[in-house]
């Protein structure tokens, strides 16, 4: 056991896409967590004085039209970001799998009306529809993570469905349905488990897909309210000085692009280093 | 005393060329402790009576009749009922070892999880009573063994354990649904004279299914031929396989290549022209009748009568009396 688990991390050591992702990834959560208790600067304090200030030791980044200290605006806007991932895909995958688990264990008219209501959700873009329960809901935060949290139940449900159906065609399946055990116990103990690496993979791209999102949600003034640092809305901020300053709009979208980027080649790696075929080969 | 009776089963499966009548109106009984076998050709179903007792039908499958275990009927149980009977009562044997134990959990898990199921025993109680398992369907060194996962074993060795998953609550009834058909043929002997012996051990009743002649003709005390969903021929063992009577079991039996260096074996090995008919568009008739080479205009309208012709030996068949001449002078 000691042995697999060791050629495990092997395996994903030896996985470019894996490492490269794993590095972006852990660099986003590693701002955040650092922008928690220390940033170089006060990304709130306001210095009008030193306004548009070009790059230095002493700003790495410049400062922006209030004069604040854009690197820490950034580090601390991954909080955000991650924030956002990490509570709307726990939304998404706890009603979509639980959804999509019970959609392949009941069958019938069940599995039907669950999958013919995630249809109808996926139908719409992901975007507008964040951005008409924002509008239901009202603006903010929160309002922006449920409604980026609710757009991927389908794509959970969905998923799920598929991969256990696929499971619960499996011999082994029938054989523990002949050892006397239920639905439910199947679920949990069969099913859940061999799943549960295709779930992994879609919860990092997901999580992607959720700070971009987000992003988008908070540039048109949907998500996180000033003074909360944000991605998205620092990209709005800066497009009416796009002219004067366009470093200002460069900043965020860069690290908007590192951490989906990161998070991407993270989940293209764990899929091919999760995958059981190549796990046998010991 | 009877412990099984299967009455009038019937498993019907619905296919988008329309209901599919895959058994009808099978009847056997099995009393405790004995053995019953069942043959027959792919698709005859064999299989499906097997999981019409298990109440395991696929989605688009549902059986008529009775399956009276121990007094009740299970067709009218519900679901939950019927996870009490499953593993219980009656434990099952399935055809792959190789795909019938999930991956993911090792099989002292696996084995431990019907018997803390259906027995209430804790985790140490049910890891003492899966070596004692391992080690009666003898697979070396059980207490090493019980953390292995399933990749870690051999064919046979998993079969061994899916055999020690079915006995580990005791049940009254074991159904083996082609044990071996996965397995080569020396281990195949190994795990048929392990089931063979702990039935007689343990006192279980079994049902035995298999397309091998072989394997039914050594391990059960009576057997049953089906073709097309229907009984064929029927009785103990010997009394069947030393008197064929149904073209169908005389075909089937002829077609079983034979090793000995006499003039008969270098002919050409015998076979049952024809296939097995649709089971959505059975003949009305009898269900050989395509294939069968007695066939007159009276197997057309209706099924054949079942005729007794030896103690508890039947046959389905008009033609009773032509075959059996013809079989014995052969």
């Amino acid at each position: 056991m000691e042995s697999a688990q060791l050629s495990f991390w092997c395996r994903c050591l030896a996985h470019r896409s894996f490492v490269v992702g794993g590095c972006l990834t852990g660099v986003l959560a590693l701002s955040a967590i650092v922008s928690l208790v220390w940033t170089p600067w006060d990304p709130i304090k306001q210095n009008l004085r030193e306004r548009f200030v070009a790059p230095s030791w002493e700003h790495l980044l410049g400062t922006d039209q209030f004069g604040r200290d854009i690197f820490s605006i950034i580090m601390q806007g991954a909080q955000n970001s991650i924030t956002v991932g990490i509570v709307s895909v726990s939304i998404g995958m706890a009603f979509g799998v639980a959804l999509g688990l019970w959609a392949s264990a009941k069958r019938g008219w069940t599995e039907e009306l669950v999958m013919r209501a995630s249809d109808f959700m996926y139908a719409f873009p992901a975007i507008l529809l964040a951005i008409m329960l924002v509008a239901t809901l009202g603006q903010g935060a929160i309002n922006a993570i449920v409604a980026i949290g609710i757009f991927s139940i389908p794509v959970f449900a969905r998923l799920t469905r598929g991969a256990a159906n696929a499971i619960w065609a499996r011999e082994f399946v029938l054989a523990a349905r002949a050892a006397g055990k239920g639905k439910f116990r199947i679920t949990i103990e069969h099913i859940l488990p061999n799943i549960i690496s295709v779930l992994v993979v879609q919860a990092t791209i997901q999580f992607a897909l959720a700070i971009l999102a987000e992003a988008a949600l908070s540039f048109l003034g949907l998500g996180a309210q000033p003074p909360t640092p944000s991605w998205g809305r620092m990209l709005n901020e800066a497009r009416s000085m796009i002219f004067i300053n366009p470093w200002l709009a460069v900043y965020p979208g860069v690290a908007i692009a590192v951490a989906v980027l990161g998070l991407n080649l993270l989940g293209d790696g764990l899929r091919d280093v999760i995958d059981p075929r190549l796990a046998r080969k010991r | 005393m009877t412990l099984l009776s299967v009455e009038n089963l019937s498993v019907t499966l619905k296919t988008v060329r329309g209901p599919a009548r895959a058994v009808r109106n099978l009847s056997f009984d099995l009393e405790k402790g004995k053995t019953l076998g069942i043959v027959g050709e792919s698709g005859c179903g064999k299989s499906l009576t097997a999981l019409a007792i298990m109440g395991l039908l696929p989605e688009n499958g549902w059986a008529d009749g009775r399956v009276t275990l121990g007094g009740e009927n299970l067709l009218d149980y519900s679901e939950d009922q019927m996870c009490h009977v499953r593993g219980d009562r009656i434990g099952m044997v399935f055809q792959e070892p190789m795909t019938s134990l999930n991956p993911l959990h090792t099989v002292g898990k696996q084995i431990a999880e019907a018997m803390i199921l259906h027995r209430g025993m804790n985790r140490g109680e049910a890891r003492a009573e899966v070596i004692r398992l391992l080690d009666l369907v003898g697979i070396p060194q059980p207490a090493k063994r019980v953390g292995s996962y399933p990749h870690q074993l051999s064919g046979g060795q998993r079969q061994r354990v899916m055999i020690a998953i079915a006995l580990s609550c005791g049940p009254e009834l074991l159904i083996a649904d082609e044990p071996t058909t996965a397995l080569d043929v020396t281990i195949q002997k190994q795990i048929l004279d392990l089931i063979k012996n702990l039935i007689e051990d343990l006192g279980m009743a079994m049902i035995l299914i298999s397309h091998n002649l072989a394997v039914i003709s050594q391990n059960v005390q009576d057997v049953i031929v089906m073709y097309g969903g229907t009984r064929v021929e029927s009785g103990p063992t010997n009394a069947v396989f030393s008197d064929l009577s149904h073209p169908y079991s005389q075909g089937l039996f002829s077609a079983v290549p034979q090793i000995d260096d006499t003039k008969a074996s270098r002919r050409r090995l015998t076979t049952i022209p024809g296939t097995v008919p649709e089971l959505a568009d059975l003949p009305a008739g009898c269900t050989f009748q395509e294939r069968c080479i007695y066939v007159t205009d009276a197997c057309r309208p209706t099924p054949p009568p079942v005729v007794q012709v030896g103690e508890g030996h039947n046959v389905a068949c008009l033609h009773i009396e032509a075959a059996r001449t013809a079989w014995g002078a052969r």
